[in-house]
């Protein structure tokens, strides 16, 4: 699950990590209100942040920094509305625009191959973490964490340097790399980033300049697998920006996304459903949804994943894919059966159900009439042939 | 031969009284596998399956007492990594972790103390791995399997079974099919099966099942080309259409940052000299064009 930047901040800023305060504004009126709390503090400008959960927010014009508050609200005003990506920008983070001297890098992963929690860090802070891989990847600096014993000073001291920090910034820095770990681990993350993590110029009323690290962004996504101990953050899915399928398939235990195809597809397994539309795709058609009903799906649950697809008014043909395992070929057709039943739109679908009680779950579908497929080839062939039908 | 199970596994179930223990465990059993034991803490001493398969509390004493050398885990997520750690401990070789859902972060000491302690464990998240004709352990369907020579490794379920099948009706037996599982950190990789086929002297051909995210394929695809040369091989990617940045059912299927698309782990495999199916019912012709004579 993703997060936003604010709601990271606070998870980071929790792990006594330095994170400048900021606010979170939904309207004009708060962005003004909001601004003009950093400058009574003694903000020379403020930066006004999109709380969207893509990247690229910069590219896209949705980081802006401004004067004053009636400027905060004027940048606001262009961000607040705004398309990043195919979201709508709804809320807004406003803080105190830093004096940046340098930039870096800094994240924590789940590393498969080593199957290992892997701390990056680089001295090419603010840009794409990605690109930097592509572009020049000597300047990612890793070290793996313990599986046990976990981060060790050590290790986040040779990060610290390998980045080129020295004293008196590298004792800092080992906290905050200890500090990201440690919020890793207790909220069951499976990425931490900070970028930039950077190295800020604060001048004090005596005219003395100190530099300081700090936290300027915080990104942050939760393993699905651990939400169930961690019921606070439940809190923190950011409604805003999903799809209203996505809330009713959670509901019915089962995995959907959205897609912009017209052929909706209903499968048993990850793997199964991803191939599916692979299939489709491959036979000239475009899946309209990624659907996994899961093992050993009932009737209701059928149903419900007919009631997501049929959601979805590009959808002009329904393509079904059974492996029964677990899974139980007729509870499917029983279930197709009442969906039928109640359907508020006709689509013409294709049903292939193969394995447990498959003879059961044919003699049904015969029965009601369903068009019925034996292979998966013929089945991905035929709803792309009824979608293009159904189109013209 | 095979590997991991065969004649000679003798299974503990761990979980054996739940829905799912029981319901696989009589499949199991039905197959011909050897179930020596149950665990169930704290009703040691009875029975399960009419009867027929002694409980135990602990895995350490099916092992002592019931000469149990493998397990299966059917325990919820959050009791499933302490089972794994159960099964280590009471020296059990080969650990089959069903269970889906575990958090990756409780599975990066789970990993490590099966490592140490030179344990197999596979999965978890994943189907189970059956040697046709000699054992099955986990939840694939026993009606697909015919017995033979060619070996499937996959990260997937369900559709591991739809190219199993394929090769069953092709008339191409299965020497052992292994699922590997759907999740960031498991215990049995790509590679380690790859490694486990080619010394196995009853394995000729091997079918390897992948999908987006990760770098697994790429790293077995290396280790195909030069190690594997001679070896008959046909593989299948899930995902081409996979959008990027989301979770495609398996917590392991992401494509993040640009990497781990499908396009790149096909790529990997056709270099290596892997022929790459457009559908899984293309593998049993792609495995004959390869060289494979079952």
């Amino acid at each position: 699950m993703k997060i936003q930047e604010a709601d990271a901040k606070s998870l980071l800023l929790a792990q006594g990590l330095p994170v400048p305060p900021w606010k979170v504004a939904r309207t004009l009126a708060e962005v003004e209100a909001a601004a003009r709390i950093f400058f009574d503090g003694g903000a020379e400008r403020v930066v006004v942040k999109a709380q969207v959960l893509v990247g690229g927010r910069g590219k896209a014009g949705g980081v802006k920094l401004a004067g004053s508050p009636v400027e905060a609200a004027e940048v606001g005003s262009k961000i607040l509305g705004m398309d990043i990506k195919g979201i709508t920008v709804r809320k807004v983070l406003v803080g105190a625009a830093a004096e940046i001297v340098k930039e870096y890098y800094l994240g924590a992963i789940i590393d498969r191959a080593s199957r290992r929690i892997v701390l990056m860090a680089s001295s090419e802070g603010g840009v794409e973490i990605e690109e930097v891989a592509r572009q020049n990847p000597g300047a990612i600096h890793r070290v793996s964490a313990d599986p046990e014993l976990g981060l060790l000073a050590f290790q986040a001291r040779a990060l610290g340097l390998a980045i080129g920090l020295r004293d008196p910034l590298l004792n800092p820095f080992v906290a905050i790399a200890e500090g990201l770990y440690e919020a890793m681990k207790a909220n069951d993350a499976d990425l931490v980033e900070v970028n930039p993590l950077a190295i800020v110029a604060e001048t004090a009323a005596d005219g003395a300049t100190t530099h300081r690290l700090v936290c300027l962004d915080a990104k942050l996504t939760l393993d699905d697998s651990g939400l169930a101990r961690h019921p606070e953050l439940e809190a923190l899915r950011d409604l805003d920006e999903e799809d209203p399928t996505d809330a009713q398939a959670r509901r019915l235990g089962i995995n959907f996304i959205h897609l912009d195809g017209t052929i909706g597809c209903m499968v048993n397994g990850a793997g199964l459903a991803m191939t599916t539309m692979d299939l489709v795709k491959h036979y000239g058609g475009e899946p309209a949804n990624f659907l996994d009903v899961g093992g050993g799906a009932r009737r209701e649950t059928v149903r419900g994943a007919m009631e997501l697809i049929l959601a979805d008014p590009k959808v002009n043909a329904i393509l079904v894919n059974i492996f029964g395992g677990i899974t139980r070929g007729d509870e499917v057709a029983a279930g197709l059966i009442e969906a039928r039943a109640r359907q508020s739109r006709e689509v013409p679908m294709v049903v292939r159900i193969v394995g447990t009680n498959a003879a059961e779950a044919a003699r049904l579908l015969t029965e009601a009439r369903f068009e019925t497929a034996t292979s998966l080839d013929q089945a991905a062939e035929k709803a792309v042939a009824l979608a293009k039908g159904a189109a013209r | 031969m095979s590997i991991l199970v065969g004649r000679e596994t003798r299974l503990v179930v761990q979980g054996i009284t739940g829905r799912e223990g029981e319901f696989h465990t009589r499949a199991a059993i039905a197959y011909g596998t050897k179930v020596v034991a149950g665990t169930r803490p704290g009703k040691g001493g009875q029975t399960a399956i009419d009867g027929t398969v002694p409980i135990f509390d602990t895995v350490a004493e099916a092992a002592k007492q019931a000469g149990a050398n493998a397990s299966v885990i059917y325990i919820p997520a959050s009791g499933a990594p302490d089972a794994i750690l159960e099964a280590i401990d009471a020296g059990i070789e080969t650990i089959v972790c069903i269970t889906e859902g575990i958090p990756a972060l409780d599975m990066i000491p789970v990993v490590e103390a099966a490592r140490r302690a030179g344990a197999r464990l596979i999965g978890p998240n994943c189907p189970g791995v059956t040697s046709p004709g000699r054992a099955k352990v986990g939840i694939i369907p026993a009606s697909i399997h015919k017995p033979g020579r060619a070996g499937v490794v996959s990260r997937s379920g369900t559709l591991t079974y739809e190219a199993v099948q394929a090769m069953t009706d092709a008339g191409i037996g299965q020497s052992t099919c292994v699922g590997i599982g759907g999740d960031p950190i498991i215990g049995t990789t790509f590679l380690d099966v790859l490694k486990l086929f080619r010394d196995d002297p009853e394995t000729d051909a091997i079918v390897m099942i992948g999908e987006i995210g990760g770098a697994a394929e790429e790293e077995a695809a290396a280790f195909a080309a030069e190690h594997l040369k001679g070896v008959p091989m046909a593989a299948f990617i899930a995902g081409r259409t996979a959008p990027p940045g989301r979770r495609m059912g398996h917590a392991g299927a992401i494509i993040s940052g640009g990497s781990g698309t499908a396009a790149e782990k096909i790529a990997a495999l056709e270099a290596a000299g892997v022929r790459v199916a457009d559908s899984p019912t293309q593998l049993p012709k792609l495995l004959i064009e390869a060289g494979y004579r079952p």
